[in-house]
């Protein structure tokens, strides 16, 4: 689906030795060997990154910013230099704008707590898009609830792609704030953000990108997108559970009331009145998730020396191959057919259930996700009621692939 | 393939293409929601349950995967004119039939009294699969109990 396809590309990635680094990969499931298709539910783990965490419990565990022993000082330089990486990922302007959260929904919940209640009131307006994760839908929902602000929906086409003319005719003064993803987890649509932004930001609105599915997939880049708000999750980017990122832009963090109080975020207190501390601590309030951010850090570096790039055009060849393959075969649906995707194929095979179909490819030992995504409203647009998704990484491969296509014709065997 | 045709037995493929009682009822006097969070599977069920307490009418509407929308076929078929506390051993029956560990079901019991439910024992040994079998049983009960709460399978 992407432009980018050229042999060229596959070339650039050593995949048989990328995968020597995954040991999950290489497993048997239910007798067969595993393909793991299901990358934007959760991906894999590479040792440079379980080591990254392993070293930490093994002879640097301790607090972090609170202890003169070497202990606590190692912790702390390995906490601090993962946030150099993230940054460098993400290529933010300032350390200051990467803040540690557990993931992409507690990133768009704190700024919605924090940014939303002090700049959101009645009448004001917050546009999201009809293919937002149940996540970047539900805190504006209740923000909105709060506030008597009106949440309005940018629509899209059957092909999942985002109608760029109704957005611009949605924008107006009464716009405060535009939450859209990235790249959409149930279609895999790659929104044309960077666009979006400059729209956003020419009738004043705030911009919040979530980039739980792009961070995995393409270069993320906040200063060229101009975004306000980016996050993402760590476990999506081969990195461990539990951590994610909020980028913010410095001058709106500056501005914010902390999100939650406690220990860590605080400059000075008394029973009179609590000082906070500056950015980025302010918000981080309580003893940080010190491992699982050093995991972090090694898993955007892993990201990095792979290449973004070669990850990206890698993928784009391998999506290519896989929606020509399960689209030859007879009574498959494609859901989301945009132009420009990534990662993701989601589908319907005949009328078959998509757990169904699951329970089947599993058996087979092929994961892929079956339900709605916890996107909904993406499923009502297309009134169905789930669909199966596989979605890949730069460790798939084409031989994956076709025990995928040939795990749907046994669906469609069972189901005759 | 074995072990999902054990799952996917042609009695299961059969109701879930051509769910019997699929239908709404005008006159029912219990009547209950049953829903999937994980899987999305909704159901909704009629019953028409006469002043003796047997079960004259049951039907269904919802959308669901083949081992719900079959469950529920299945169930609706065997309810019919049976009292409610039959009703609700069958629920146990069944329950125990598909939560049990294998080890644990008694032979001598095993598949016995369950008519045409003992297709679904297979589901046990697809524990994800436990709750969509399950669906319909939770939300009989939760009809003749008048529970207000959609019933869940979590
Ligand atoms: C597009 C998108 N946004 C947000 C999230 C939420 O991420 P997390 O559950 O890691 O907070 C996901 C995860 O599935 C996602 O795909």
């Amino acid at each position: 689906m992407s432009t980018t396809t050229s042999h060229a590309a596959t070339t650039a990635l050593d995949v048989a030795r990328i995968r020597q680094n995954f040991p999950a990969l290489h497993q048997q499931v239910h007798g067969k060997p595993l393909a793991y298709l299901d990358n934007a539910a959760s991906a894999q783990t590479p040792v440079q990154v379980i080591d990254a965490i392993r070293g930490f419990y093994e002879r640097d565990r301790a607090n972090v910013h609170r202890g003169v022993h070497e202990l606590s000082q190692r912790a702390t330089h390995s906490y601090e230099q993962a946030r150099v990486k993230v940054q460098r990922f993400l290529n933010a302007a300032q350390l200051e704008e990467i803040i540690y959260v557990r993931g992409a929904t507690e990133g768009i919940n704190l700024v919605a707590s924090s940014w939303g209640q002090a700049n959101i009131k009645a009448g004001d307006e917050i546009l999201v898009s009809a293919m937002e994760h149940h996540s970047n839908i539900v805190p504006w929902q209740m923000l909105c609830e709060r506030t008597g602000a009106k949440l309005r929906v940018i629509p899209m086409n059957q092909q999942g792609e985002l109608l760029l003319d109704e957005y611009a005719a949605l924008l107006s003064e009464r716009v405060k704030l535009v939450a859209i993803n990235h790249v959409s987890n149930a279609l895999g649509t790659i929104n044309p953000v960077k666009q979006m932004i400059a729209q956003a930001h020419a009738v004043g609105a705030v911009t919040m990108i979530d980039g739980a599915q792009a961070a995995p997939h393409v270069k993320v880049d906040v200063c060229d997108l101009d975004a306000d708000f980016y996050v993402f999750s760590g476990h999506k980017v081969y990195g461990p559970t539990g951590i994610g990122v909020l980028y913010g832009k410095r001058a709106l963090l500056e501005a914010m009331a902390p999100y939650q109080g406690g220990g860590d975020m605080i400059a000075y207190v008394s029973f009179e009145k609590t000082t906070y501390n500056e950015l980025p601590y302010k918000f981080e309030a309580g003893t940080p998730n010190i491992a699982d951010a050093i995991g972090l850090g090694a898993a955007v570096d892993y990201a990095l020396s792979v290449g973004m790039d070669n990850i990206a055009a890698y993928e784009a060849e391998l999506l290519d191959y896989a929606t020509e393959q399960v689209s030859a075969i007879d009574g498959i649906r494609l859901i989301g057919t945009a132009k420009h995707k990534a990662s993701v194929l989601s589908f319907l095979i005949g009328d078959v259930h998509a757990h169904d179909a699951g329970t089947i490819l599993d058996r087979e030992g092929i994961a892929v996700r079956a339900g709605h995504h916890c996107a909904q409203p993406v499923m009502d647009f297309f009134s169905i009621p789930a669909t199966t998704r596989a979605s890949f990484a730069f460790y798939n491969t084409r031989e994956e692939v076709d025990a995928l296509c040939r795990g749907i014709v046994k669906v469609k065997e069972l189901f005759g | 393939m074995s072990e999902l045709r054990d799952l996917y037995q042609e009695l299961i493929i059969d109701h879930s293409k051509k769910p019997r009682n699929f239908r709404e009822m005008e006159d029912a006097n219990h009547e209950a929601d049953g829903f999937n969070p994980l899987c999305g599977d909704k159901l909704h069920l009629y019953m028409k349950v006469d002043d003796e307490g047997i079960i004259r009418d049951v039907s269904f509407k919802g959308s669901g995967c083949a081992i719900s929308t079959s469950s529920a076929s299945i169930m609706t078929s065997m309810l019919k004119n049976q009292s409610l506390d039959q009703a609700r051993s069958m629920f146990e029956m069944f329950h125990h039939m598909v939560t049990r560990p294998e080890e644990e079901l008694d032979p001598a019991h095993a598949g016995i009294g369950l008519g045409k439910m003992a297709v679904f024992a297979g589901v046990n040994e697809f524990p994800a699969r436990v709750k969509c079998a399950t669906l319909a049983w939770h939300t009989m009960k939760n009809a003749i109990e008048d529970a207000h709460e959609p019933a869940k399978t979590e």
